[in-house]
C-alpha cells in the first residue's frame, strides 16, 4: 500500500470519526437519515469515490474503495451502507451512461448533493431478479413506466432513481436501466419501512405510475439493463461485504477493552482461556474475510474474467463472518451487549440485513458454485 | 501575501506518551505520530484568508525526517508548499535553538505574516513565537482567540482573566492562536492526491545558515530525567450520611473550591 492510499484512509478513517461515529445512536434511535452529513461525505470524496474525475469522481480504485468502506462502517455501518448504494448508482451512470448523462446527473451525485436509488427488487421478484414486472412502455421519443420497486434505500430522499424496467421479452434480455429524476410526475414512494436494523436510512417502495421520462434517460441500449444492474451490484457486493467487516471490528474492539475491564470470579474475562479463543477466531475470521474483499476488489480494478463469482464468494464470506464476530461480541458483553447504550446490539441489528442484500447469500453461493460445475463441464 | 503556517508532528494525545528514559527525547515509537492540532487550527486560519483572498499559504516544519508524511497533511489541506529542516544535528534541539532554525528558514523563506499555535501538545514551551518575533525583529501578537488578516496588517482578540484585549499590528509579523478558533477543514480526496505533486523543500540546519553545535550561543541543558510516578489511588469518601461534608472539606483542603 502507498503512502498516498495510507492517507486516504486516515481522512475517511478521521472523517468516520467526528461525523459518523458520534452520531450512530442517536441516528439509529431517532430513524434519521442524516442528509447534511453525506453532504459532507461529499466534500470529502465519497460521493463517487472509482467515478471518473471529469464529472467531479475521485477517481480512485475498488482496493482503496473497500479499505474505506471499512472505515465508514466504523463509524455508522448504517449510512456506509447507504454511501456504497449511492456509489454503485454513481458508478453506473459515469460508466455506462453516454457523456450528456454523465454530465448531467454524476456531478450531483459525486458531491452528495444529489442522493441516488437503486431500483431493481419488487414485491414478486427478488432473487429471481429476471422476473421483474415493471414495465417501461414506448411512446415516440419517451418511455411510461409502471410498476412496484421494493426495498429501495433512499427513497424518498434521492434525486435520481435507476429503474430497472421491461422494455422487451420476459427474462434478462427484456429489461432496460431508465434513470427517473426526483419530481417526475407519477414518481411516489411507500411508507418508510420499519425495519430490525439500518434505521438511519429510509427503505421504501418506489412505485411509478404512468411515469414518462424521455427515452434519452436509459443508459445503454434497450435490453442491456439487467446486465448493468449486475455489474453494479459486483462493487456493491464487496462493498457491503466491508461494511459489514468495519462494523465487526468495531464490535471486536469494543469487545476487547470489556474484557479487560470486566471482572467475574475475581478476575478479569479476559483471564478464561475460552474467551481468548473466541476472540482469536473473532480476529481469524474478519482478517479471512478482509483478505478476500481485496482480492475481489483487485479483480475488479483489473477487470478479471472470474470477478462475479470473486465478488459474490467475498460477500457471502464477509458478511457471514462478520455477523458471527457481531454477535459474538454481544456474547461477551453478557446482559450489557444488549443494551442500547453499549452500541454492540445495533451493529447486530444492522449487520443482519447485510447477509440478504445485494444478492442473498444463497444467491452468492449459486454464483460461486454454478461456476465451479460449468467449469469443470 | 505570503502567510508561513508552523506545524508540528506530535505524539497522539490520545495514546500514552512516554519520554526515552535513555536520550530524555520523547518516545515517537510509543504513540501514532500526527500533525498538531493547535497547528492544524493556525493552518485553517491561513486556509480561510487565502480562500477569499490573493495569499500564498506554506507550511514549515523542524522535524526528523520522517515527519515528512505528517507535514504533507498540511498540502492535503490546501497549502501550497511545504519546508521542512530536517537535520539530525537538531535532533532534542531546546527552544533557542529551534527559534533560531525557524526564524533563519523563515527569513530565507520570505514572509508577511507567520501563525503559529499557542503551544504544542507535546514539548508545551508557549514561547517559540515570541522568540521568533524577537529574532524576526517583527511586532508579535500572542494568543489570539480571533484573528482578522488585512493586506498590511493583522489584528484580533486574546482573552486573559481580566478582560478581552483588541490587538493589531502592521505586517510583517507574527502571530499564535488559541484552541477558540475553528476546527480545521478535513483535507479530501483531491487535496490528498493533489498534495504529491506540490512543492516540498527539505533543508539541513547549514542551509538556513545554523550551527546546530554553535557553543557561543545560550543553551538549555536537561540534568535528570525521571519516569512519570504511577497515579496513586487517590481519597475514598464513603457516605455515612455526611459524604457532602466530606467533600466540601476535601475541596477546601486542597484549594479546589
Amino acid at each position: 500500500m502507498t503512502e498516498e492510499h495510507d492517507a486516504l484512509i486516515d481522512a475517511v478513517r478521521e472523517f468516520a470519526a467526528a461525523e459518523l461515529a458520534p452520531n450512530a445512536e442517536r441516528w439509529d434511535a431517532d430513524h434519521h437519515f442524516p442528509v447534511d452529513t453525506l453532504r459532507r461525505a461529499g466534500l470529502l470524496g465519497l460521493g463517487g469515490i472509482y467515478v471518473r474525475e471529469d464529472v467531479g469522481g475521485s477517481g480512485l480504485s475498488r482496493l482503496d474503495a473497500v479499505a474505506m468502506f471499512e472505515e465508514l462502517a466504523k463509524g455508522d455501518t448504517t449510512i456506509a451502507a447507504y454511501i456504497s448504494i449511492h456509489n454503485m448508482v454513481a458508478w453506473m451512470i459515469d460508466t455506462f451512461g453516454d457523456d450528456e448523462q454523465r454530465r448531467r446527473w454524476v456531478p450531483g451525485l459525486a458531491a452528495m448533493t444529489d442522493l441516488g436509488s437503486y431500483c431493481l427488487t419488487e414485491p414478486g421478484a427478488g432473487s429471481d431478479a429476471t422476473a421483474i414486472t415493471t414495465s417501461a412502455r414506448r411512446d415516440g421519443d419517451d418511455y411510461v413506466i409502471n410498476g412496484v420497486k421494493q426495498f429501495v434505500s433512499g427513497a424518498g430522499a434521492s434525486a435520481v432513481y435507476i429503474v430497472m424496467a421491461r422494455t422487451g421479452e420476459p427474462g434478462a434480455r427484456g429489461i432496460s436501466a431508465i434513470v427517473v429524476p426526483d419530481g417526475t410526475p407519477g414518481l411516489g414512494f411507500g411508507r418508510n419501512e420499519e425495519k430490525m436494523g439500518w434505521h438511519a436510512q429510509p427503505t421504501r417502495q418506489v412505485i411509478l405510475d404512468d411515469v414518462r421520462v424521455p427515452v434519452a434517460n436509459r443508459l445503454g441500449a434497450e435490453g442491456d439493463g439487467f446486465g448493468i444492474a449486475m455489474r453494479g451490484l459486483n462493487g456493491g457486493r464487496i462493498n457491503i461485504g466491508a461494511c459489514s467487516v468495519g462494523g465487526a471490528q468495531w464490535t471486536l474492539d469494543r469487545a476487547i477493552r470489556y474484557v479487560h475491564e470486566r471482572e467475574t470470579f475475581g478476575a478479569p474475562l479476559a483471564s478464561n482461556q475460552s474467551v481468548v479463543f473466541t476472540l482469536a477466531d473473532m480476529e481469524t475470521e474478519l482478517q479471512a474475510a478482509r483478505a478476500l474483499l481485496q482480492r475481489a476488489a483487485n479483480k475488479l480494478d483489473e477487470g478479471a474474467s472470474d470477478v462475479v463469482a470473486a465478488c459474490a464468494m467475498a460477500k457471502r464470506y464477509a458478511t457471514d463472518a462478520a455477523f458471527g464476530v457481531a454477535n459474538s461480541a454481544l456474547q461477551l458483553h453478557g446482559g450489557y451487549g444488549y443494551l442500547r447504550e453499549y452500541g454492540i446490539e445495533r451493529v447486530v441489528r444492522d449487520l443482519r440485513v447485510h447477509q440478504i442484500l445485494e444478492g442473498t447469500n444463497e444467491i452468492m453461493r449459486l454464483i460461486v458454485g454454478r461456476n465451479l460445475v460449468h467449469g469443470a463441464r | 501575501m505570503k502567510i508561513i503556517v508552523l506545524v508540528k508532528e506530535v505524539p497522539d494525545t490520545y495514546g500514552e506518551r512516554k519520554l526515552d528514559l535513555e536520550t530524555g527525547l520523547a518516545d515517537r515509537a510509543a504513540s501514532e505520530a500526527v500533525l498538531d492540532e493547535i497547528g492544524e487550527r493556525a493552518l485553517e486560519v491561513a486556509l480561510s484568508y487565502a480562500d477569499a483572498n490573493e495569499a500564498e499559504v506554506v507550511v514549515m516544519s523542524m522535524a526528523p525526517e520522517r515527519a515528512a508524511t505528517t507535514i504533507r497533511k498540511g498540502l492535503a489541506m490546501g497549502a501550497a508548499s511545504a519546508v521542512q529542516v530536517a537535520d539530525p544535528g537538531l535532533a532534542g534541539a531546546d527552544l533557542g535553538l529551534t527559534a533560531r532554525t525557524l526564524a533563519a528558514a523563515i527569513r530565507t523563506a520570505g514572509f508577511d505574516l507567520v501563525v503559529t499555535g499557542n503551544l504544542s501538545t507535546d514539548g508545551s514551551g508557549g514561547v517559540l513565537p515570541a522568540m521568533l518575533a524577537e529574532l524576526l525583529e517583527v511586532p508579535n501578537l500572542t494568543a489570539l482567540s480571533s484573528v482578522e488578516i488585512a493586506a498590511d496588517s493583522v489584528s484580533g482578540t486574546r482573552d486573559t482573566d481580566d478582560g478581552t484585549m483588541r490587538l493589531s499590528a502592521k505586517l510583517p509579523a507574527v502571530i499564535s492562536i488559541t484552541e477558540a478558533l475553528p476546527d480545521a477543514r478535513f483535507p479530501n480526496f483531491k487535496g490528498i492526491m493533489a498534495a504529491k505533486k506540490k512543492p516540498f523543500e527539505t533543508l539541513s540546519a547549514a542551509d538556513v545558515g545554523i550551527d546546530p553545535q554553535d557553543l557561543t550561543a545560550a543553551a538549555s541543558i536537561m540534568t535528570a530525567i525521571a519516569e512519570k510516578p504511577p497515579r496513586s489511588a487517590g481519597v475514598k469518601i464513603t457516605d455515612e450520611g455526611d459524604a457532602g461534608v466530606k467533600i466540601a472539606e476535601f475541596l477546601i483542603e486542597n484549594r479546589l473550591a
